[in-house]
């Protein structure tokens, strides 16, 4: 551990908390339909598109028919995408001549993109046409992200709302998340990756002669404008297989920094958004501070485990830390941090191989992802996971301090607990089923990239990653027909069975009256409701997966101290 | 009602025959966390039958052992209900037992004929005559006399039931002892109050609350997890190479599902129930107890409720050059024939002056005529023949009369005095004699005592008191400051009354309010928790969701508190019960894999001995904890009124905080005795 990587963690820290502010009150005037700085340039584009949509940006829509939407529009987006990568060898754009995906392979990089997961069990810069990069895959990296802050934005107005028992517009927060939010934020943001040297173009593949004569294909397209959004709107889908560690998609330690704030920026700055909504700033505070601490003890824990090294490798005479799969260029700290950021969230880009960091240190984004990637999270999706569990913690908070628990004024009763718990359940489900099933069925163990605990710790990476939506993996898991399936159901599950509860739980809080606040009530802004709060995800998210992780990364470190190899 | 002890030894003893009969899988049922204990339970036993059998008895001591515990769970669960049951099973064979077969006259047109009790119907009329029993319940319609109402309130001294007004509602199963009244009766056989109070207090008409309901499907979906979490184990253990018995995984489960909470959910909720009866008010649900803990606008009675029903004279303020004996005669002879609270209070004022006159101490004057108060004069006081006279009464009347009589203005002298005293919440009486106003009577209005230090309680608890009074605003505010309430409702009538609670609903406060009489009916019925006096009417009873059997209006200050114990001892052993689950994971997961991954043995903090006695260490803490805290249970978590924020800090670090370190300890005590009984 050096004083340089903590010094790498504060300065990102503090970009972050810098943005929150600004980025969150921009966020509440463009839900709320205010004028904002951009409304001189996209508001007649917006008006031309709800015209053309045919939709009146006035009506507003239940629990019920903001789903309905959703679900609508998610369901042609998955068929188009399907189509198109079981068609793009007919299309034009596909310089390399790439064939057509296999049904199973093309039903996983749908739901992949589809669930803002983007999970790559193929590696693009083989596998993917531009077209299918730009007008598939860039239309999704786009529409899931808008999607997740759409319904973030619903859940708030549904959380805080005691006039209205709508919750907004589908439609209407789904245009504004595109024109006003992630359009214009992805062009600054890469352009100033262009600036670090990120690729942008349609040329073919380069060939390359390295210095002792070997041949190198370059792989190069449209990259800056991909992994604006790549990482902007959480999505971590790389344009190539190696993702952020390659020099392409992620050149410099000054790209590398701007990529993390990037995952980072949206989904911080929602917390203050929520508190505007709520007019009350602290309760914003309170959900970010609750983040920050979950992110500050995870990426401590990640720096301490691969700072110390492997003590095996130690043996053999290598000291220092554990460089494995490490790029050189961005060392341990801002390995361990881009990790952390990127499981955080449920961005999953990576720019080392997290297979092969320490157990420990592998262990923190598991974790990450099994609290539900909550720490800022996912764009939307963090959010709404977190008030999921503030609804729990409400809960048995209000029964500590004897009175019917209330959230913002509202009562929770048996119709909100039944929801939280139903999203809470989402996870155990398909995450420990899948890890479960796949581990004991035969052509779950085939691709098995190592024995043991490790290969273990694989599975059930994939499958937390995979329900997570976060789409980073232990990359010795190898893809087959069994796991493009069973990976896209937990996808699908992952993504679609938590917004239907947490919709439904803002649906039924929208319109319920506000109980004036009184010394009789906590507040959910105190320190103390924070710990809680911490508790409670821990508990209910971290021991659910205890016994897994034990037999996974926590075996593993166990005998790795004890100097033994798998 | 008697008073029993929480652990009578014969409420201990059916208590525990009851826990065996809960056994009955059709009655766990109704709890889903001890319904899987249950069948945990039964797995482990066959189990073992198959181990005994079958395998030789190889592992089948383990399994008698986890099997057993795994019973006693479920049966010290059962216990913890039958116990915080038996108080009121016992009251209730109390009430059966005045329920004995009453005998009636019934009044018809031709006369009065003798039935049974139980052939009674809304609507006839009874006769009942001293010594005997009340046979339904019903209202007065004629006659007065005084009732025993013992068996119902267990207070011996009697009441006076009179037909009209608000004194008239009379209960089935009390006794009348003096003089005859004529009922009618109100209720038909089986909807009686009696029948009620009995099905009340043995849990009979037992609902789940609603904030049991949301607590038992957040348990609901916990076990749900830990049951995916332990399930998935298997599949797990069977890669790993290390196959798991059913045994092991079974006792997992058991340990981290919240078996603390759910064994004592519903003896939380009969208890508080019965703390609530052992105060004396019957709670016609488990909803309203709740309800009370929820109260954020407290509606007080002014009289009664916070001052003393009576105003007492407490001073007399002399007009210049009055004699202080001369007023004080004027005083006490216009009051001697008042036999009002107020007029009393006057006489007892007046006499020490009285009695320095010679033989005028307890004598009215022969050649005087009373003239008593009127709604229309306001005054009351003394004719004497011959012309003079006396008054007393409200200040412009008795100016007014002053003034007739061609008497000057002496006494505008007094209009401070008079002010003053109204500003200060009394009531003025202007005391004169023909022409001459002779002084001011102080009538005040006095606190119950130590109403402020309950009004301080409430606040520190976040709830808001308004009191209604009748009285005019200056004298109202004058009372509200001094008693201390946040608010008052001046000259108050059902109507406004009614408004100002659905005004306090609207913006989204939950309303209590006591009230006795029948124009308080509809106002109780609104309110979210409307406690009704016994002694009030038979309307009011029936509009509220409380019924105070001590007629008591303060007491709906401790019903408040028992609702709120009732909810943090929810959710205090809530938390407790998941905090559980860390240390068990300690004992029980190294235990498991140990064998397979020796490296496991660094989880093993607390060195437990062996990995048997690590599982069966936790099996046996997590039974005894529930048989530790039935006592905390059944008396519910003490309660101090402070603000939310403060009562959430101390109970996250006492039951969060505790539930975490406390098994530890425990766990490893356990360990360490049967390791050294060799028990394992």
């Amino acid at each position: 551990m050096t004083i340089v990587g903590w010094l790498q963690a504060a300065v990102l820290f503090a970009l972050v908390a810098l943005c929150t502010r600004p980025l969150g009150i921009y966020l509440a005037r463009v839900f709320c339909g205010e004028r904002t700085i951009l409304s001189p340039v996209f508001a007649r584009i917006e008006n031309g598109f709800y015209r053309l949509l045919r939709v009146d940006p006035e009506r507003e829509m239940t629990a019920t028919s903001y789903l309905l939407a959703l679900f609508a529009f998610s369901a042609v987006g998955l068929a188009y995408l399907y189509v198109l990568l079981r068609t793009q060898k007919y299309l034009p754009l596909n310089p390399q001549g790439f064939d057509n995906l296999a049904p199973d392979s093309a039903w996983n990089v749908a739901v992949s993109f589809l669930t803002n997961t983007n999970w790559q069990f193929y590696s693009g810069e083989s596998t993917m046409s531009y077209l299918t990069q730009m007008a598939g895959i860039g239309w999704h990296n786009f529409v899931s992200a808008a999607a997740g802050l759409a319904v973030a934005i619903a859940v708030i107005r549904g959380v805080t709302r005691t006039d209205r028992t709508t919750l907004g517009n589908f439609w209407v927060d789904m245009t504004r998340s595109l024109l006003y939010v992630l359009v214009p934020c992805s062009v600054v943001f890469g352009l100033v990756l262009v600036f670090t040297g990120v690729p942008q173009n349609f040329h073919a593949y380069t060939d390359a002669h390295t210095i002792d004569g070997m041949k190198q294909s370059i792989t190069q397209g449209p990259m800056a404008s991909q992994e604006a959004i790549k990482e902007l709107g959480t999505n971590g889908g790389g344009f190539v297989n190696a993702n952020s560690s390659s020099p392409n998609e992620n050149p410099t330690g000054l790209s590398n920094l701007l990529e993390m704030l990037a995952m980072f920026l949206i989904s911080a700055a929602l917390t203050y958004t929520y508190g505007r909504f709520t007019r009350d700033q602290r309760q914003g505070w309170a959900l970010f501070a609750a983040m920050s601490v979950l992110f500050i003890v995870g990426f401590a824990g990640a720096f301490t485990a691969e700072s110390a090294g492997n003590p095996i490798v130690h043996q053999l005479g290598v000291a220092g830390p554990n460089m494995e799969g490490k790029e050189a260029r961005f060392g341990v700290a801002a390995s361990t941090l881009f990790g952390t950021i990127s499981t955080d969230t449920s961005t999953g880009a990576v720019n080392s191989m997290h297979d092969s960091w320490t157990p420990l240190g592998g262990l923190v984004p598991l974790l990450n992802m099994q609290l539900g990637e909550i720490v800022f999270g996912g764009i939307g999706t963090g959010l709404y996971g977190m008030l999921i569990f503030v609804v729990l913690t409400v809960f048995i908070a209000g029964l500590m301090v004897g009175r019917t628990p209330e959230f913002l004024g509202k009562k929770i009763e048996r119709r909100e607990v039944q929801l939280a718990i139903l999203g809470v359940l989402v996870l155990p489900i398909f995450g420990l089923i899948g890890t479960a099933t796949s581990i004991v069925l035969p052509a779950g163990v085939a691709t098995l990239g190592n024995a043991g605990a490790h290969g273990f710790s694989e599975v059930l990476y994939a499958f937390s990653s995979a329900t997570e939506n976060n789409g980073s993996a232990f990359a010795g898991l190898g893809g087959n027909q069994y796991y493009n399936i069973v990976l896209g159901i937990a996808m699908l599950a992952g993504r679609f069975l938590f917004i239907i509860p947490a919709v439904a739980l803002a649906g039924s809080l929208a319109g319920k009256t506000s109980v004036p606040e009184t010394v009789g009530t906590f507040t959910t802004t105190s320190p103390i409701f924070v710990v809680l709060l911490l508790g409670v995800i821990v508990i209910v998210g971290l021991l659910t997966f205890v016994p897994a992780d034990a037999l996974g990364p926590i075996v593993e470190h166990l005998q790795m101290l004890q100097g033994k190899t798998l | 009602m008697r008073e029993r002890s929480l652990f009578d030894r014969a409420i201990i003893v059916r208590a525990i025959a009851d826990s065996f009969a809960k056994l009955d899988p059709r009655w766990q049922a109704r709890n889903p966390v001890m319904f899987i204990v249950e069948i945990c339970a039964l797995v482990v036993s066959l189990f073992w039958l198959r181990d005994l059998f079958a395998r030789g008895g190889k592992d089948a001591g383990f399994d008698l052992a986890i099997a057993l515990w795994l019973w006693f769970t479920v049966v010290f669960a059962n216990f913890a209900e039958a116990v915080a049951e038996g108080r009121g099973k016992a009251q209730a064979d109390f009430l059966r037992r005045t329920k004995s077969d009453t005998r009636a006259r019934l009044v018809t047109a031709s006369g009065i004929a003798t039935i049974n009790a139980n052939e009674l119907r809304k609507g006839d009329l009874i006769r009942v005559e001293p010594n005997e029993v009340i046979a339904g319940d019903g209202e007065v319609i004629e006659g007065a006399a005084s009732v025993d109402e013992s068996a119902i309130t267990g207070e011996s001294a009697p009441v006076i039931r009179e037909s009209g007004g608000d004194r008239s509602a009379v209960t089935g199963g009390t006794r009348v002892l003096s003089d005859y009244i004529v009922v009618r009766i109100g209720s038909n056989p089986g909807e009686s109050f009696l029948d009620r109070m009995i099905s009340l207090v043995e849990g009979a008409a037992r609902q789940k609350t609603p904030n049991e309901v949301a607590l038992s499907i957040l348990l609901s979906g916990l076990t749900i997890i830990f049951v995916i979490a332990v399930a998935t184990l298997g599949p797990f253990s069977i890669y790993a190479g290390t196959v798991q018995s059913v045994t092991v995984l079974v006792a997992l489960l058991v340990c981290l599902i919240p078996t603390t909470i759910g064994g004592l959910l519903s003896a939380i909720g009969i208890a508080g129930m019965d703390r609530v009866l052992q105060r004396n008010v019957l709670a016609m649900s488990g909803r309203a107890v709740e309800a009370a803990g929820d109260v954020d606008t407290l509606l007080l009675d002014k009289t009664g409720t916070i001052t003393l029903g009576n105003r007492q004279a407490t001073e007399i303020v002399l007009a210049p050059g009055v004699d202080r004996t001369m007023a004080s005669l004027a005083a006490y002879y216009s009051s001697l024939a008042d036999e009002t609270p107020e007029g009393r209070s006057i006489v007892a004022l007046a006499a020490p002056d009285v009695a320095r006159i010679p033989g005028a101490i307890g004598k009215a004057p022969a050649d005087a005529t009373f003239v008593p108060f009127s709604a229309y004069t306001r005054m009351s006081g003394l004719d004497f023949q011959g012309g003079r006279a006396i008054r007393k009464g409200a200040p412009d009347a008795v100016r007014a009369w002053v003034r007739e009589r061609g008497g000057d203005s002496t006494g505008s002298e007094l209009a401070p005095d008079v002010e003053r005293i109204a500003r200060a919440g009394g009531t003025p009486l202007l005391l004169a004699e023909d022409g001459n106003i002779l002084g001011v009577i102080y009538l005040k209005d006095i606190l119950k005592p130590n109403m402020n230090v309950r009004f301080d309680r409430l606040r520190a608890m976040g709830i808001r008191t308004i009191m209604i009074t009748g009285d005019n605003p200056l004298t109202a505010s004058a009372i509200a400051r001094e008693a201390g309430v946040d608010d008052f409702l001046a000259e108050a009538t059902p109507e406004t009354k009614m408004a100002l609670i659905k005004r306090e609903q609207k913006s989204g406060r939950l309303v209590a309010m006591t009230g006795d009489g029948t124009n308080d009916a509809p106002a109780l019925a609104q309110a979210d928790v409307g406690v009704a006096m016994n002694s009030g009417t038979q309307a009011a009873k029936e509009a509220g969701n409380m019924v105070d059997l001590d007629s008591d209006p303060t007491k709906l200050i401790e019903v408040v508190e028992v609702g709120k114990q009732l909810l943090m001892t929810r959710g205090a052993l809530t938390t407790f019960s998941i905090a559980n689950d860390v240390a068990k994971y300690f004992a029980i997961l190294p235990a498991m894999f140990v064998t397979t991954y020796p490296a496991m043995q660094a989880l093993n903090v607390m060195h437990l001995a062996t990995p048997q006695s690590a599982i069966l260490s936790a099996i046996i803490f997590n039974a005894l904890i529930i048989v530790a805290l039935i006592p905390l249970a059944l008396r519910g978590v003490p309660y101090r009124p402070r603000g939310a924020n403060a009562v959430l800090r101390d109970n996250v670090l006492l039951y969060g905080l505790g539930g975490i370190i406390v098994p530890f300890a425990g766990i490893k005590i356990i360990d360490v005795i049967l390791s050294t009984l060799h028990l394992t």
